[in-house]
């Protein structure tokens, strides 16, 4: 499928802004089963774009803008031709053996109901993918999807007691589970078509990929309870929501910021003839 | 407890030949002449200002740590073992950072656990395959050192992330030499005062291809709320560099400036005394306001040193420290100059059942707990210590080691209008740049000022002695 | 060097010339509230005092009334006033402990060991004779700090900053004091002086450690123009605007000389220095004293504005 995104971010300030800097994780990189036809960053600030990778192999993009301004866009925009592979990945940038993703984190650190809930999950099932493909449909149905009382820095440990969370909180919970069940799992983040017709959203999406000894890393989205297809474009990767943020960043001056998120994630037609 | 070793007084009762002259110097003393000097002492301290801000107390920012005006002396032969020692260890912790952080030999050899790496949060992934200049990982280090006998020495721990104590070696030099001048004439004491300037040719040195012929070197600090602010301010004035704050520290382009009055300067080395966790929020703790938004990318890129380097960590961890023999081995085919203190690791089922039997008899530490906090001294807990102990480590064994309960040295100390023995330790740092290891003769000994204790922290009550490195 | 040195730097100096200013204040009100009524009018001193120090609205929600407990509690001792003597004192040394390094050891011993000697003072106010004891001690400590500036400092930007905090702050309070009792102050013609306006005018002088220099300066009995011509427009009394301004100027210069630029600060300095040499009492009292000042307020704190966002940010 030949997926095209747009994510359009813009930051207003009520006072001016005398200096923003941020670094992006907002560029996917190739592996099987998805090549990157063309992409690019906009920042509408006069500065310089530096291209570096990240710990995990993401594409960074860092910029310092040092005029003030009291707006600041943000523009990303591509195309990906993907191909369904049931979930499993090859081809991807790997710089660490998987049992480093067995580590935890403040964000998805598995409390003592977290636990419980992963080894009645777990259940009985020996069989690693059959314990990840429960865990989906467990979160799934646990925890229910809501915008509303979470936030970026919401724990898989709050928004388990919540019941409630967005794409990120589901993924923090998933991977806190299946750490503790001795899965290495890590959190993706990427953008994901929807085959109603629905093309604007109002942000990116997460979800998850579990190591499964002899298969590799496996994708699994427990939001939509299925595992990744080819509706899916994996962007980042980390250990949870900071590794693999879209942005990180901070600004001097520029108090109340408000800001704007687009998203638009399509289905591209090719042009055939010319 | 086992009886312990007098630095002063050999196991037969006699005068070690290094004390001689402080033991006939003490004995020619009126008391009264020694008390003057220690109150004399404390009013330069408190004037000079060396605080110690000891967390968790109401006036805690402007507490003055205990001076005791007896030295610690070593005699040249006792120093030269320290130094190889500490030289072959420093060696072997940079050539290990290397390899964790690149091929990880080490792991592939089944030398160290990979989980004890990789699940262990001082282990930094940012820092894989990223290069450091000369391969310098540790440029100093704070080696802390316990004596047991008259030829063993014990490596407690190696302190290798943003060591601190160095002031007072400096500082304890100084007020000893306005107060005793008679006594420095009985000795030939290997002086310590070029240690500001050992240390800025090794930042210097370590500086990034891209910088100018005398590359800016800068001290990045907490702020002057942090414990050892004394100690920053102190040695950024010795070295004759800016001590900054992360808010004086800007990125842009990929590179570090600080904001003067005469707009941004470029920055090529940053000593900094920040921990990772806040040194950038931009990649570690997000809502860390010490550290420099962008620092890590400017890192990454090469166009800035730390010092020390990032995910030091995972060498001082103590987690990784009962391995450091296996370490010293591995990379440098030698037999270890420096002993480790014997340690069971609790995440080793044996280990672990023998310091349950032994919980009493042994000193207990949290992996990653530090300034003696966290701690079980085993002879000196009650029983329901030793059993809220026990739970503890039964429900994450893997989170504790155990050691025996040493027999500190004891080295004469003066103790309320009287000279009693008093446990020590030494911490010398060792400074690495370019090419060459550079230890100045001498360190930080710390004393346990209460009888018997066996806490030299200075956040416990601790307190510090001038370290004497005799000079022939 | 570090903008935020130089901005400590300049606090430093600031705080210090503040809190020596609020004790000359208390000093100068105790000693004209010892007086019988009849000799200084049933005006409110202590009330004015807290004026002259430019607090009266933080003290008004403080205390319901000034009085010589409240006042000195309140200018001198409060930990709530942010602007009281205590917080001065505690201010700069925090400012000091910040730039150790561009401080030399002479100012950090007077600055930290008058930190530490501070706690000896009660936080009550005890007798008169206490107050005044510890109202000395801390114009002896600005007296020191100064005194170890001008000895140990070198002469490089650090030490322009450090002067330019301290001028500012002076003319500052130079200015409050003409503010608050300018109504004493205006022309023969419009003002007929007794006794009891003697004393008001002896404090005032006082209040800037003048009253011998005027003598000498004018060898005539106090009158009240000359005293504002004193602390207006004579370069030869320190604490005038007009030397203040010498002084600013003289730093600003340097401070442009030695980085090779200049910009806001200079070009504010010189305008403010320029008007005052330029000026007549006569023309002052002639578009009104009151004005003067409040506009003299006003750029003053300008200045210190373009200072900062010139080299302190």
């Amino acid at each position: 499928m030949r997926i095209r995104v747009s994510h359009q971010t813009t930051y207003h300030y009520d006072s001016p802004a005398t200096r923003v800097i941020q670094t992006l994780r907002m560029t996917p990189r190739p592996h099987d089963g998805q090549h990157v036809v063309r992409w690019r960053i906009d920042v509408s600030a006069d500065c310089r774009l530096t291209t570096q990778e990240d710990a995990f192999g993401n594409i960074t993009h860092s910029f310092t803008a040092e005029v003030p301004t009291d707006q600041l866009d943000v523009l990303v925009e591509g195309e990906v031709e993907t191909q369904d592979t049931d979930g499993l990945l090859h081809g991807t940038i790997e710089r660490f053996p998987p049992s480093f993703y067995l580590r935890e984190t403040e964000l998805t650190r598995a409390d003592p109901a977290i636990l419980a809930f992963a080894r009645d999950v777990a259940g009985t099932a020996t069989d690693p993918i059959a314990r990840l493909h429960a865990l989906t449909r467990a979160v799934y149905s646990e925890v229910t999807f809501d915008a509303d009382p979470t936030h970026s820095a919401t724990t898989a440990s709050e928004a388990f007691s919540l019941r409630r969370g967005v794409c990120q909180d589901l993924s923090h919970v998933f991977v806190a589970a299946a750490r503790s069940l001795g899965i290495p799992s890590r959190y993706v983040g990427g953008y994901f078509w929807r085959n109603d017709g629905i093309t604007a959203q109002e942000a990116g999406h997460a979800w998850v990929e579990s190591h499964v000894p002899d298969l590799g890393w496996v994708a699994f989205d427990p939001t939509h309870a299925m595992c990744a297809t080819d509706a899916y474009v994996r962007v980042a990767t980390g250990l949870d929501y900071l590794g693999a943020a879209p942005v990180r960043g901070t600004r001097f001056g520029g108090v109340g910021e408000t800001l704007e998120v687009a998203v638009n994630v399509a289905q591209a037609f090719q042009q055939l003839q010319n | 407890m086992a009886e312990c070793f007098d630095e002063m007084k050999g196991a037969d009762g006699s005068v070690r030949p290094a004390y001689e002259g402080l033991d006939a110097w003490l004995r020619d003393l009126s008391p009264d002449v020694l008390d003057q000097r220690c109150q004399e002492a404390e009013l330069l301290f408190r004037r000079i200002g060396i605080t110690f801000a000891v967390y968790g107390e109401a006036d805690s920012t402007e507490r003055l740590i205990p001076f005791d005006v007896i030295p610690r002396i070593l005699s040249s032969s006792e120093w030269t073992l320290l130094q190889r020692g500490l030289t072959q260890r420093v060696k072997a912790i940079n050539m290990y950072l290397k390899d964790i952080y690149g091929r990880r030999e080490i792991l592939k050899a089944g030398v160290i656990p990979e989980d004890l790496v990789f699940q262990n949060q001082v282990f930094r992934p940012e820092m894989n395959a990223q290069k450091v200049p000369h391969d310098v990982y540790v440029h100093i280090a704070g080696i802390d050192i316990v004596r047991v006998g008259p030829e063993t020495f014990y490596v407690l721990e190696d302190n290798a992330r943003t060591p601190s104590g160095v002031s007072y070696m400096l500082e304890n030099r100084e007020i000893m030499m306005r107060l005793f001048p008679d006594l420095f004439s009985r000795y030939r004491v290997a002086p310590v005062e070029n240690y500001p300037d050992e240390l800025l040719a090794t930042l210097k040195s370590v500086a990034p291809e891209t910088a100018a012929a005398e590359p800016n070197v800068v001290l990045l600090s907490p702020g002057i709320y942090n414990s050892a602010y004394f100690e920053h301010s102190f040695l950024a004035d010795k070295l004759g560099i800016e001590l900054v704050e992360g808010r004086d520290l800007l990125v842009k382009g990929g590179v570090v400036y600080m904001r003067t009055t005469e707009g941004p300067k470029r920055v090529d080395v940053i000593y900094r005394r920040v921990d990772d966790d806040f040194l950038d929020p931009l990649a570690f703790r997000p809502d860390s306001s010490l550290g420099v938004p962008g620092l890590m990318s400017a890192y990454q890129a090469g166009q800035v040193t730390l010092a020390n380097a990032v995910g030091t960590g995972i060498a001082d961890d103590k987690a990784i420290y009962s391995y450091m023999p296996d370490i010293v081995k591995f990379y440098l085919s030698e037999e270890p100059i420096l002993q480790n203190v014997p340690t069971w690791r609790c995440r080793d089922p044996k280990h672990l059942s023998h310091v349950l039997d032994k919980l009493d008899e042994l000193v207990v530490k949290e992996v990653h707990g530090s300034g003696g906090y966290g701690m079980l001294i085993g002879p000196m807990a009650d029983k329901g210590k030793l059993a809220a102990f026990r739970t503890r480590i039964e429900a994450d064994p893997k989170n504790y080691i155990a050691q025996p309960t040493l027999a500190l040295s004891t080295c004469p100390t003066w103790v309320e209008r009287g000279v009693a023995p008093r446990h020590i330790d030494l911490r010398p740092f060792v400074l690495t740049g370019k090419d060459t290891v550079r230890i100045v003769p001498g360190g930080l000994t710390r004393v346990a000022l209460q009888r018997g204790s066996l806490v030299v922290n200075s956040s416990q009550g601790g307190g510090t002695k001038d370290t004497w490195v005799l000079d022939t | 060097m570090l903008s935020r040195t130089a901005d400590n730097l300049y606090w430093v100096a600031r705080y210090v010339e503040r809190a020596d200013y609020l004790a000359r204040i208390l000093e100068v009100t105790m000693r004209l509230t010892a007086l019988p009524l009849a000799y200084v009018g049933s005006t409110n001193e202590w009330e004015s005092a807290v004026a002259t120090a430019g607090c009266s609205r933080s003290f008004h929600a403080a205390y319901p009334e000034a009085t010589e407990e409240s006042v000195k509690e309140f200018l001198a001792f409060s930990a709530d006033n942010p602007s009281s003597i205590r917080n001065c004192i505690e201010l700069a040394r925090t400012n000091a402990r910040g730039v150790r390094t561009a401080l030399t050891s002479e100012m950090w011993d007077v600055i930290n060991g008058a930190w530490l000697e501070l706690k000896r003072f009660n936080n009550a106010p005890g007798s008169r004779e206490e107050t005044l004891r510890f109202l000395r001690w801390v114009q002896e400590i600005s007296l020191r700090f100064d005194g170890s500036a001008y000895r140990t400092m070198l002469r490089t930007d650090a030490y322009w900053f450090f002067r330019l905090g301290c001028n500012i702050e002076r003319a500052d309070n130079t200015a409050r004091i003409l503010d608050t009792k300018y109504h004493l102050l205006l022309p023969e013609d419009t003002h007929i002086g007794g006794p009891l306006d003697y004393y008001q005018w002896a404090a005032i002088l006082r209040s800037v450690a003048a009253l011998t220099s005027y003598h000498w300066v004018y060898r005539e009995s106090l009158k009240p123009w000359l005293i504002a011509d004193l602390l207006i427009l004579n370069p030869k009394m320190p604490r005038s605007l007009a030397s203040c301004y010498d002084n600013l100027l003289r730093y600003c210069d340097a401070i442009a000389e030695s980085y090779g630029r200049q910009g806001a600060s200079q070009r504010k300095a010189r305008g403010i220095r320029t008007r005052l040499s330029n000026l007549k009492m006569e023309e002052i009292f002639q578009s009104g004293l009151h004005e003067f000042i409040t506009e003299f307020i006003s750029d003053n704190n300008e200045l210190g504005g373009s200072i900062s966002r010139q080299y302190l940010m």
